[in-house]
């Protein structure tokens, strides 16, 4: 669970100063480190990157009285669907956060697998 | 296998990146547009209270903005540059979008954001010499030093706004077109301009007239499109003297209309003619000091134009030590163009004189290189126009300029407006150098009616009718603009352009436009109507917009008095149907109560217990307007609507309400395509029916669900076409097409303004819409309910930036 918040905290800073494909480095970076499985990686990308962007798209949604939401939300999905919009959201940044993150599991496993032979050999 | 997963993992991450940052066709770049971080959430706005201070580079002193309740800034400078410059950063703040876009359409600059099918209407815009004539212009406000730097100053106010701002931080538009603000230039105000001119000046029946011409000859063309119509109430009360001596008007070459003509051949269309919009113009009057329930003069103004979103109008107030005006700016350009001070108020309607004509030009071979003038070949001067088309190569493109102007279509082109001929150059008052802007400084500055004057004398295109009004209790309007000197009807028909008699023969001096002040009538008015009555020794146009509105306001101002800012603000929503008032009589009086049905008949009683007035609850205005849109149709499509071989026009709703008065036996009723001999009953009937037909079709049995409103259903667009969401559509609202409350399907009422002079200036004012131009504000389109429901908001004219006033919100320190 600590890789959730690693990749929250970490794709936030990022964000607020990278373009926001910088969050698909955090989530990759956060699974590179640790993670136990595929299936655990993608989840941890995608529960930290949409957290994110959910809490933060709530967070405008609310304070300009969701003025916008639900204009953009006519405008992308022909409804005017104010929750629809914000879960598009959630799930499209989910959806980059978790293949980032399954991605670095599986690149791990390679140079873990290398470093794990490096240290046979050296031994 | 472990290496083939990362790799396909890692290959679709990225893929899914780069497929999610860029655009596909019209498809914006979702990954962007979603981020809570730099997408469209960042561009919900909420209102803020709180005082604010932001550094620029560019201001001499601090300048201190008020911001109103209404979003409204009120800009106290220390001198005029930082005016200016505080002007050009505040509009660019809420409007940078739409003051972009509209100078890249006037520039035919469309292709590059939208793609390739902008692209004709780029060619268009660019043949028709809209950039040249902005530089034109260009020239005209740099050569002098007042407006240069008024203009040098927006332009840097801009670039501050753009300098500063991030990805994160463009307006949503550019987000959803994926393309970035570029910087502002002193051309792009001039571009503007064009615009302007484009939409009130750039109609032209030159075409349609001269097929008619052809096809009928001169007596019928002469009878059934007149010179002046029947019921008229012009600008300049009948009766006013013309105190001057006019020049010598250039005589009409012997040939001028027929003969130079018939030998051109009618070139073919595939597309109905596009014309200029007749449902845009505008109203405004003045009453004076003997009317006004005050003693000083009122002054009203509403200009109609295509109703659009981000509004058309930006609100303003500008204080400095030369200045402390209020009242409606266009985005794009220094100044305030229709609003007040503390001694005048003035505003605009247009006139709609004949300044775009069209010369036919003989080339001397394909090459293009001269062409003949004066029994002479003359140099043709290229210009190269490069299109830059998004996702698509560039497009160059050649235009010929001849000392008439620029070829708009070559000979066998395909227009892309329908109402303009190929081979023609076209003659435009818009190409000509100009300084308008300065017109609009002496105004903001105005204190009296000898400084209106001096201010008009300045203006150029398009042509308006500036009204005016000051606490000295002076109220005058003047038909304004340069107006060429013609021979009478010289440009209702093509031009010949070898004939040097044809060309433009100089200008009407600026000190001899139409003007009248204080009349003893005691109220000044216009709504596009005739300039004057035929006793003004110049021809302006040989028609205008129709006479409805103008006589309507004329019957209720005179009957006027102890006139209130409120009486005048009724006047901008009256709904009366004058057109219906005076077409009715006749109409009902021909029409065969036996030949209609039951269901026809209760129409019919609809239509007879309807009291006149186009309020959005009404059913006879529907029954009205389809019925005379399908008799007017009866009566002349089988002989002036030959489809695409030779695009011709109707006569006037005026022309033909005579007819119908006064010769019922006219050959014009016949239908031509029927081999029995119609009459006027029965076109009457026809149409009658045919008009229940439809409605019934559409709507149901006669009653509510035939009401106006929902029927006429007004809609306020964004700029870009196709966006609904940024849209306010199907107001129901009343008003229409020649009715005083001017709110048709998509044009109306784009400005409402009434001020009342006096030791302070008190003034009302409202468009549809709202300050801010983006979509994410709550200021975007909250004043549209005030205009559908005809009120106004008071405008609060500040005296100086210390001023406590409740409905100061809050401030901004620019230095």
């Amino acid at each position: 669970m600590i890789q959730i918040i690693l990749i929250a905290i970490f794709s936030l800073l990022a964000q607020l100063i990278l373009p926001w494909w910088s969050l698909a480095v955090v989530a990759f970076g956060v699974c590179f480190w640790r993670s136990p499985g595929a299936g655990r990686a993608f989840f941890y990308g995608f529960a930290g990157i949409m957290l994110v962007w959910v809490a933060y798209a709530l967070l405008i949604h609310v304070r300009t009285d969701g003025v916008f939401t639900g204009r953009m939300s006519s405008l992308l999905f022909k409804t005017n669907n104010e929750a629809i919009l914000i879960l598009v959201t959630g799930i499209l940044g989910g959806l980059v956060g978790g293949l980032s993150g399954l991605s670095g599991f599986f690149v791990r496993q390679i140079t873990g697998t290398q470093m794990a032979n490096r240290t046979l050999r050296r031994s | 296998m472990r290496y083939t997963k990362a790799i396909i993992s890692t290959l679709l991450t990225c893929l899914l990146v780069w497929a999610l940052n860029r655009s596909w066709g019209g498809i914006p770049a979702f990954g962007q547009l979603l981020s809570p971080f730099v997408g469209f959430w960042q561009n919900a706005e909420t209102i803020i209270d709180a005082d604010e201070e932001v550094t620029v580079h560019g201001t001499k002193s601090p300048v201190t903005v008020i911001i109103d309740d209404q979003a409204v800034p009120h800009v106290f400078a220390q001198n005029d540059h930082d005016l200016y410059f505080a002007q050009g950063y505040l509009t660019a703040r809420d409007r940078l979008w739409q003051m972009e876009f509209q100078t890249h359409a006037a520039a035919g600059r469309v292709s590059e954001i939208v793609g390739d099918r902008a692209l004709e209407l780029d060619r268009f815009n660019r043949h028709l010499g809209m950039g040249y004539g902005a530089e034109q212009t260009l020239k005209g406000m740099q050569a002098d030093p007042t407006t240069r730097d008024a203009l040098d100053a927006y332009t840097a106010g801009v670039n501050a706004w753009i300098g500063q701002l991030t990805p994160a931080h463009y307006p949503i538009e550019y987000k959803l077109l994926g393309y970035a603000p570029e910087p502002w230039t002193p051309l792009k105000c001039a571009l503007l301009l064009k615009q302007m001119s484009s939409t009130l000046a750039g109609g032209a029946d030159d075409l349609l007239m001269t097929n008619i011409l052809r096809r009928y000859g001169a007596t019928v063309t002469a009878n059934l499109f007149p010179d002046y119509p029947t019921r008229e109430d012009p600008i300049i009360p009948p009766g006013t003297k013309w105190e001057f001596k006019p020049l010598p008007i250039p005589s009409a070459p012997k040939d001028s209309a027929l003969s130079g003509l018939i030998a051109l051949s009618a070139p073919g269309f595939g597309t109905p003619p596009n014309r200029a919009n007749p449902e845009i113009g505008s109203n405004n009057w003045a009453v004076g000091p003997q009317k006004s329930a005050t003693g000083y003069p009122i002054l009203a103004n509403d200009p109609h134009l295509t109703l659009s979103l981000p509004s058309i109008w930006y609100q303003i107030q500008l204080v400095s030590p030369t200045v402390n005006v209020y009242g409606a700016s266009l985005p794009g350009a220094p100044n305030v163009i229709i609003g007040f001070n503390k001694d005048v108020a003035w505003g605009v309607t247009n006139v709609g004189a004949d300044v775009l004509d069209f010369y036919a030009i003989r080339f001397q071979d394909d090459s293009r290189r001269k062409y003949w003038h004066d029994n002479q070949w003359k140099a043709v001067n290229r210009r190269i126009e490069t299109i830059r088309v998004k996702g698509k190569p560039d497009v160059i493109d050649t235009v010929y300029y001849t000392h008439h102007g620029p070829l708009v279509y070559e000979a066998g082109a395909k227009p892309f407006r329908a109402s303009i001929p190929t081979g023609y150059a076209a003659r435009w008052i818009a190409h000509e150098p100009s300084n308008e802007m300065r017109c609009f400084y002496y105004l903001n500055r105005a204190k009296n009616f000898a400084d209106y004057r001096k201010a008009l004398a300045y203006y150029v295109a398009p042509a308006q009718n500036f009204i005016f009004a000051d606490n000295k209790k002076d109220i005058a309007i003047s038909p304004n603009g340069r107006f060429p000197l013609k021979w009478k009807d010289q440009g209702k028909f093509l031009l010949d352009g070898t004939n040097p008699a044809t060309d433009w023969h100089g200008f009407i001096p600026a000190d001899q436009n139409p003007i009248v002040k204080n009349p003893p009538r005691g109220f000044v008015s216009s709504a596009n109507q005739f300039s004057t009555d035929p006793t003004y020794p110049y021809y302006i146009n040989w028609q205008f917009a129709p006479y409805e509105r103008g006589r309507r306001i004329n019957q209720r101002l005179a009957a006027m008095q102890r006139a209130t800012t409120d009486s005048l603000r009724q006047l901008q929503n009256d709904t009366y149907n004058l057109r219906a008032a005076d077409a009715l009589p006749t109409l009902l009086s021909m029409l065969s109560e036996k030949s209609l049905n039951q269901e026809q008949r209760k129409v019919l009683q609809s239509l007879r217990q309807w009291k006149r007035n186009n309020d959005a609850g009404e059913v006879g205005p529907t029954i009205f307007t389809e019925w005379n849109a399908q008799l007017m149709k009866a009566i002349w499509a089988d002989e002036f609507d030959t489809g695409d071989t030779l695009p011709m026009r109707f006569p006037s709703f005026d022309r033909t309400l005579t007819l119908m008065q006064r010769d019922s036996g006219a050959r014009w009723f016949d239908n031509v395509k029927t081999p029995a001999r119609e009459h006027l009953p029965d076109l009457l009937a026809q149409s009658f029916q045919s008009t229940c037909d439809t409605l019934i079709k559409k709507h149901g049995p006669v009653g509510s669900n035939w009401a106006w409103g929902p029927h006429k259903s007004t809609d306020i667009r964004h700029l870009l076409p196709g966006v609904d969401a940024f849209s306010v559509l199907d107001l129901d609202v009343g008003g229409g097409n020649v009715i005083v409350n001017a709110t048709n399907e998509r044009t109306g009422p784009s400005w409402r303004m009434v001020v009342a002079l006096g030791e302070q200036p008190k003034a009302f004012g409202v468009y549809p819409g709202g300050q801010s131009g983006n979509p994410g504000s709550p200021y975007y389109q909250n004043t549209i309910e005030t205009w559908k429901k005809g009120q106004l908001n008071e405008l609060l004219y500040l005296q100086s930036a210390q001023d406590k006033h409740p409905r100061v919100k809050r401030r901004i320190l620019l230095k």
